[in-house]
């Protein structure tokens, strides 16, 4: 069986992070497995876990009164599910339900935002490695707000 | 080259007859509308002696001329495209039997025309056509029909009008090839006569069929000092160089906005253009449902519809379809078709309701003011304390 | 310029917006061949004509297939068209697929909306001859799951050819158990070699310009990447004037383009 630090070093996500820093995450983490249908986290909860998709596939959907929960992005494997937790007030804005079997690594978040606090340097380290995540989300998200495939009328 | 010959004014009028007699639809300029515009002629009366016509930005007007000349004038709001590729033209009918229906293809025009006073800058407009209509890997066997069909008289200018500028395209003002027979009309002293040009075997043998004389060096020398005069009168200069790269590279200068609240995006200086060659298509039912047809007509780039696709238009602004317009006229026709699509002949700056002025506007978004007229232009502009 | 007459042979539907009509003609005389990414001008007796692309040959049908959105009146009048109905065809016109040009290298095949359509040729034409190719990516998006055409065809070319499919959807009820996102997205997880990949794009314009972003970022260079362009369109044979994009002819120099020799006008305003 693969060590829960061997499976991190290989994620995307982590990849070519500095040892020191590999293992001090992995002291915070532990594997995890969603059953299809399983909701990961809710909108308004607090957020203070960091999910490392390994395989499978969570949809983040809000759900607008009266009407059926709506997808708006899924996830899946090798990617990562939300940045809420390093980001005050440290709640998820949407609902997050595994649409398949979604097998994990879950970061205490809480752990991980104080060690980013103390060590400027780790802080850094992880911020380089979402910003590009969250600036694909947002520029996704804006050309789906362009409603590419409609007929323009 | 074959030895010039000289007609009058009545071996003129022979011509006319004989081509007539040949079974050819003459058309020629003619006075309509305060306007000289090319119209099917039957004789020389039908020709505006004695007129000439004053053109600058957005100002057309005919004027009496002192002596009696026939192609006196410049060129007029019409082209030789009207009869080349007309402004609308069935392309076929259909007939519906319950849910089948059949398509009856439209006979062939078995009008053949002759030009008379054709100018050197209208045959090129005609061989850019040529181009479009004919040199690709698809013909249009209508055209090519007509085309092939027509007889070329072409009146070499003797004057150059206010908006002329057919010698920075090279396109003028002695035409050079592409026609059957060239004129050139001299008035001097009392003499009124033509020196005639063969430009093939068909004009041979016309010219054969009528009263004329071989042409003296004198009379050459007149011919000539008359076109020299005209190279000599260009109301208009455009500098070309590296026109096409830029254009392309001055997509998004100032200078189209500038146009764009000027221009009333009217579509004249499309129609009068004599060489675009844009058309739609119209599909019309008549009442029953039950016979349809398909009409190509002349369509610009300045409408609206042009750039139509399912829901929107892509060119909404006046800017995208003035840029459309001279850039592909410009720039882009010599990738398409490797030459301008521009022969200088300044109708687009005539017929402007609002002046705007090719040759004006070009230098200003190229970046730079080596047009003569801008520098001109500028020069004139009035400053009180200076 | 006059059309040809043929009869529909069979109409499947797609989505709730979109059909197919396959099409022999008439007189019983053999089918036109064609290149994938090539067009016809189908004619509806009355109403008008519009550009298609043929959208197979597919698995049930003759071959001359044609996949269409209903947007407009031509289209409206085409979907009423029922089995052995006449109808009028002009064609094919256009450039086609680097197929050729594909031959020994992987290929990424990004589709929007009815982009798919024109790129159905291409897969089938790939799966013919499917140990001269690397790895074969399909990207399709869409606004929603119901708009996703082909469906059926994708389990095959996934099992039995070894195709990597990423169907992606902009937004979804939780019924659907695939991927929300935009297609681009779908870049990353697909895995080809990008100095030796050819990139096949087609759908809304500006899909392809993001698309073309990430197939750049990736390491797929300009001169690997094919899109093709859309514009009104007339007569198809280049007298009409209307489909110029730049100095091409949309109708004669396209549809497919190589990104780099028309990349000085992609993306400018109203062009």
């Amino acid at each position: 069986m693969k060590t829960l630090e061997s499976i991190l070093s290989v994620h995307p996500f982590f990849v070519n992070l500095e040892s020191k820093y590999m293992a001090l995450i992995t002291g915070c983490a532990s594997n995890v497995r969603f059953e299809a249908g399983e909701f990961i986290h809710r909108q308004g909860e607090e957020a203070n876990s960091f999910c490392i998709i390994r395989q499978g596939k969570v949809a983040l959907q809000v759900c607008p009164p009266h009407k059926n929960p709506v997808t708006v992005q899924t996830v899946s494997d090798g990617e990562i599910l939300g940045w809420a937790w390093l980001v005050p007030p440290y709640h998820w804005q949407f609902d997050a339900q595994a649409v398949e079997l979604t097998r994990a690594i879950v970061l205490d978040g809480k752990c991980l935002r104080n060690k980013c606090n103390e060590d400027h340097t780790l802080g850094y380290e992880l911020l380089s490695r979402l910003l590009p995540i969250v600036g694909q989300t947002m520029e996704a998200t804006r050309i789906q707000l362009l409603d590419l495939y409609g007929a323009r009328s | 080259m074959t030895e010039k010959k000289i007609i009058d004014r009545e071996g003129l009028n022979q011509l006319i007859k004989v081509l007539l007699d040949m079974g050819f639809q003459v058309a020629g300029p003619t006075l309509r509308d305060e306007a000289i515009v090319y119209e099917n002629i039957q004789s020389i009366k039908d020709l505006p002696e004695g007129w000439t016509d004053e053109q600058d930005g957005g100002i057309y007007r005919l004027k009496k001329r002192s002596d009696k000349a026939l192609f006196g004038y410049v060129v007029g709001p019409h082209s030789w495209k009207k009869f080349l590729h007309p402004p609308e033209r069935r392309l076929w009918k259909a007939t519906l039997n319950e849910s089948d229906f059949e398509i009856i293809p439209e006979e062939s025009d078995p009008r053949k025309f002759a030009f008379l006073g054709v100018r050197s800058c209208e045959l090129h407009a005609i061989a850019i056509q040529d181009k479009v209509f004919l040199e690709g890997n698809h013909k249009d066997p209508s055209y090519q029909l007509r085309r092939e069909n027509a007889f070329f008289i072409a009146v070499h200018c003797g004057q150059a009008g206010g908006t002329c500028f057919c010698v920075s395209m090279n396109t003028g003002p002695r035409a050079e090839s592409g026609f059957d027979l060239a004129l050139t009309e001299v008035i001097h002293d009392n003499d009124h006569y033509f020196v005639v040009e063969t430009g093939s075997d068909r004009g041979m043998d016309v010219i054969k069929k009528i009263p004329n004389r071989k042409a003296e060096a004198r009379e050459v020398e007149h011919a000539d000092s008359k076109i020299a005069e005209a190279t000599a009168q260009m109301g208009r200069v455009l500098d070309t160089t590296n026109i096409k790269e830029l254009l392309y590279q001055n997509l998004e200068h100032p200078q189209w906005d500038d146009i764009a609240n000027r221009c009333l995006s009217c579509a004249n200086c499309t129609m009068v253009c004599p060489t675009c060659f844009c058309s739609t298509v119209e599909d019309v039912t008549d009442i029953t449902g039950d016979h349809a047809e398909r009409w190509q007509k002349w369509d610009s780039c300045f409408t609206m519809d042009f750039s139509h696709l399912h829901g929107g238009e892509v060119r909404t602004s006046t800017k995208s379809r003035y840029r459309q317009w001279m850039t592909h006229k410009l720039a882009s026709w010599q990738d398409q078709f490797g030459s301008s699509g521009c022969v200088g002949c300044g109708r687009c700056i005539t017929w402007c309701p609002v002046a705007i002025d090719f040759t004006e506007e070009v230098p200003k978004i190229c970046g730079s003011e080596n047009s003569n007229t801008a520098v001109t232009k500028e020069n004139e502009a009035p400053h009180e304390n200076s | 310029m006059t059309p040809s007459l043929y009869t529909v042979k069979k109409k499947i539907a797609e989505s709730h917006d979109t059909f197919s009509l396959d099409l022999a003609p008439r007189d019983g005389s053999p089918l036109i061949t064609f290149q994938p990414g090539q067009f016809n001008m189908l004619y509806a007796f009355g109403v008008g004509e519009v550009p298609i692309s043929i959208s197979g040959p597919a698995p049930g049908t003759s071959g001359l297939i044609h996949t269409i959105r209903e947007v407009g009146n031509v289209t409206r009048a085409l979907h009423q068209l029922k089995k052995g109905a006449t109808l009028g065809l002009r064609g094919p016109f256009g450039s086609s697929w680097p197929i050729e040009e594909a031959r020994g290298k992987d290929v990424v095949i990004i589709a929007g909306g009815i982009g798919l359509a024109p790129l159905r040729p291409v897969i089938y034409k790939l799966l013919e001859q499917r140990n001269q190719f690397g790895n074969i990516a399909l990207l399709y998006g869409t606004r929603e799951p119901n708009d996703l055409l082909f469906t059926k065809e994708f389990e095959i070319w996934r099992g039995k050819y070894g195709i990597q499919v990423k169907i992606t959807v902009d937004t979804a009820d939780s019924n659907w158990r695939g991927n929300v996102g935009v297609v681009t997205t779908s870049i990353a997880r697909v895995s080809f070699e990008p100095a030796h990949t050819i990139a096949m794009i087609c759908g809304p314009e500006i899909m392809m310009r993001y698309a073309v972003l990430e197939m750049k970022r990736r390491g797929v260079s300009e001169d690997h990447i094919y899109m093709t362009m859309e514009r009104n369109m007339k007569c198809a044979i280049g007298f009409c004037g209307h489909c110029q994009f730049g100095p091409a002819f949309i109708c004669k120099d396209g549809p497919v383009f190589r990104y780099d020799k028309v990349k000085h006008f992609f993306g400018i305003r109203e062009i």
